[in-house]
This record gives C-alpha cells, structure tokens and sequence, in this order.
C-alpha cells in the first residue's frame, strides 16, 4: 500500500470523487488522441481519432462539471482539468501511457473502450440522473469507438507479418494496465451498492470474452501480464501523466481566464 | 516531388481523383514508400435524408470497404449530414471523357420539347 499524499482532493463527497475518475479517464484519453492529429498514417484517420478524442472531451466536460457541482465549493470543469497536480487526477494509468506507435494506440483503445463501454451500459441505469444521462448517450458514441478499434486490430493482427508484430507487441503494452480497470475499492462499491455506480469488478468476464474472441479472430494470442499498474485512482500516476499535464494546462496557467 | 503519372492514352478516364473526369498527366503520385501508398481511392455518396437519393460528396482513402465506410462516417456525416453511406472504389467508375464534350451533350441544347415545362406543377410537391 502506497500512502497518497493529503490533497484537497482526497476530502471530495464520494459522488464527486467517483464521476471525477470517470471524467479524468475520459480527459486524458481524449488529449492523448487528440496528439494524432496530424500524425496518423492518412488524414482519414487523423479524422477519426479527433473525432473519438472530441467524444471523449465532451463526457470529460460533463462528468467535471458535475464533480464540481457535487463538491460545492464553485470549482467550474476548467478550474478541475486544468488547475489540478498530478496527484489529484484519479484516472486509471491505462489512459496517459505514451501513444507509442498505432498499433499501441489501438491496443489501448480496445482496451479501454470495450471497458468503458460495459461501463456506460451499467450506468445507463444509475439512480443519479445525471450520471445515467451521461452513460446513455455516451454509450452510442463509445460502440463506435470499440468498432473502430475492433476493425484495426483485425486488420493489423491478420495482415502482413510487420503488422501482426506490432499488433501483438501493442497488446503486450498494454496489458498490464488492465487490470486497474477493473480493481474497484470501498468507495466504488458503496455507490454501486446505493445504485448509483457501477462496480467494475463485475464487468470483467464480458470484457475477458470480448478481447479473447477479437484477438482470436486477428490471430494474436491473449498475453500473459508480468506486473500490473495500480494506484491512478488514488492519484498514483506513471511519469508520463506529468508532461501531458503540462501541455495541456500550461496555456490556462499562463493566462488565467483567457478566452476567445 | 518528382515522380508523375502519364496515362493520357494509356487508360481509360476513371473518377479517381473525385472530381469525375481528371487530368491524367503531371499528377503528382504519394513519395514513394511513403504513408497510405497502397490504399486506393473511394467514392463517397450520401444520402442526406429518407426520401431523397444519394449524392456524390467527395472520396476517401481506405484500405478496403469496410474501412472506407467507416472513414466516410468520420470524414462526410459529422455534422449529421446523412442516414445512408455508399462507398464505390473509384477505379470503379467509368467517367465520360472532357474531350466528348459536344458528342455528348451539346446535341441536347436545342430540343426544349424534352424538357417538361408544359406541366403545371401542383403546389406542395418538392423535389421534382
């Protein structure tokens, strides 16, 4: 057990904490994608990772600006993505890790998404009338998401023997950061059990047979994890998060309520 | 940027390119090795609601068909442009040529007769 260090965040109501991980997931993974604009291998897919990046940011938006709202304390969805350290987001570590090459992306966007997916599908039905609405609408966006992730891993996975080589590396990257996802704590399980959340533990076995029958089909084999990442709920983060941070926040820090 | 294709003469007129008929020399081809050089042309039509037909609105890069459909919802139906997607390989298309310009089209310049101007249109109806 690591001890986290006392931060404002630690104090938050559960509710405001619990919809600050799913908002942080969301909003690190949608900075990530958005790093592929211009990178990617056409300007077609440049489109589509903006386009599942610009999903992302706008359940980031909701999801902060309810934690906000919960708190109590007028911090606004900006005051929350970008005037926090590091140690205060509560995103899994699966969505700052570098981008690596495509493949990595995909693996992780499969990753994650197929997760995030049975996620919203659960919250569909929360008690909280706003996380509900949230995860409804969310959940259409995320099932392309997962489709588009689908279609590449097959592609790159039973294409040329380069390709099957990174798809398969890609899925090693990201292995061990699985099974963060799926770790729930007290606080996750206290609201899933007022019908509120979602205990993510139970959505492991959908998300076991979904991967091995897509990695089946693109004939690459389910990896075997040496570690595992735990810690971003309680803010423990991989060096990486600290440079995304700084390129995202360093604009609103250095010019404190610029608009246009 | 060196390398182009000539093909004026050497192959039929197709839409690649997107804009029907193209130019067919001095194009300028990807660098060679460079990024997407093996994923051909699509051709993109969209239906923007139920009742009215598919248009042509651009083409794409994709590696095959399903991709090509995928990439055309991304690229073509942001801004919720359509309910329907087609996407034809563009070395599909057989395009009509600039050069048969009059054979083709200026004989139908002068026959008014074909056209139906001599109906009155009943209020209400769109699209005709």
């Amino acid at each position: 057990m690591i001890a986290a260090l006392p931060d404002p965040t630690d104090d938050l109501p559960p509710l405001a904490t619990y919809a600050l991980r799913l908002g942080d997931d969301a909003l690190v993974l949608a900075h990530r994608l958005g790093e592929w604009i211009a990178n990617a291998p056409q300007i077609e897919e440049d489109i589509a990772l903006g386009n599942i990046g610009l999903d992302l940011l706008g359940q980031a938006r909701s999801l902060l600006s309810y934690a906000g709202e919960v708190e109590g304390a007028g911090r606004t969805e900006d005051d929350l993505a970008y005037l926090r350290d590091e140690r205060q987001f509560r995103n899994v570590q699966l969505v700052e890790i570098a981008n690596g090459d495509f493949a990595v992306t995909i693996a992780r966007q499969l990753a994650f998404s197929t997760y995030q997916h049975g996620l919203y599908e659960a919250l569909s039905d929360s008690t909280d009338e706003l996380l509900a609405g949230v995860a409804a609408k969310a959940v259409k966006e995320v099932d392309y998401h997962r489709d588009h992730a689908t279609q590449w891993a097959l592609r790159l996975g039973d294409g040329t023997e380069e390709s099957h080589r990174r798809m398969q590396a890609g899925v090693e990257t990201v292995w061990p950061y699985v099974a963060e996802l799926f770790q729930s704590d007290p606080l996750e399980q206290e609201l899933a059990r007022m019908g509120v959340g979602v205990d993510t533990a139970t959505l492991k076995p959908a998300w076991d047979s979904r991967l091995e029958a897509v990695l089946a089909e693109a004939t690459l084999s389910v990896p075997v994890a040496a570690w595992t990442a735990h810690g971003g709920r309680q803010g423990i983060h991989t060096e990486a998060l600290g440079y995304l941070l700084a390129e995202m926040q360093h604009l609103h820090r250095s010019h404190p309520g610029a608009s246009w | 940027m060196s390398e182009t294709r000539d093909v004026a003469g050497t192959a039929d007129l197709t839409a690649a390119g997107g804009h029907g008929a193209v130019p067919t020399t001095g194009v300028p081809l990807h660098e060679p090795g460079g990024p997407g050089r093996d994923w051909p042309l699509w051709e993109v039509f969209i239906r923007s609601r139920r009742g009215l037909s598919h248009s042509h609105v651009g083409s794409l890069h994709a590696p095959d068909a399903g991709m090509a459909l995928r990439n055309a919802r991304d690229v073509y139906t942001r801004r919720q442009e359509g309910v329907s997607i087609w996407v034809i390989p563009a070395a599909a298309i057989t395009a009509s040529s600039p050069a048969e310009k009059d054979a083709f089209f200026d004989p139908a310049a002068d026959k008014i007769y074909r056209h139906p101007t001599f109906y009155d249109v009943p209020a209400g109806v769109k699209h005709l």
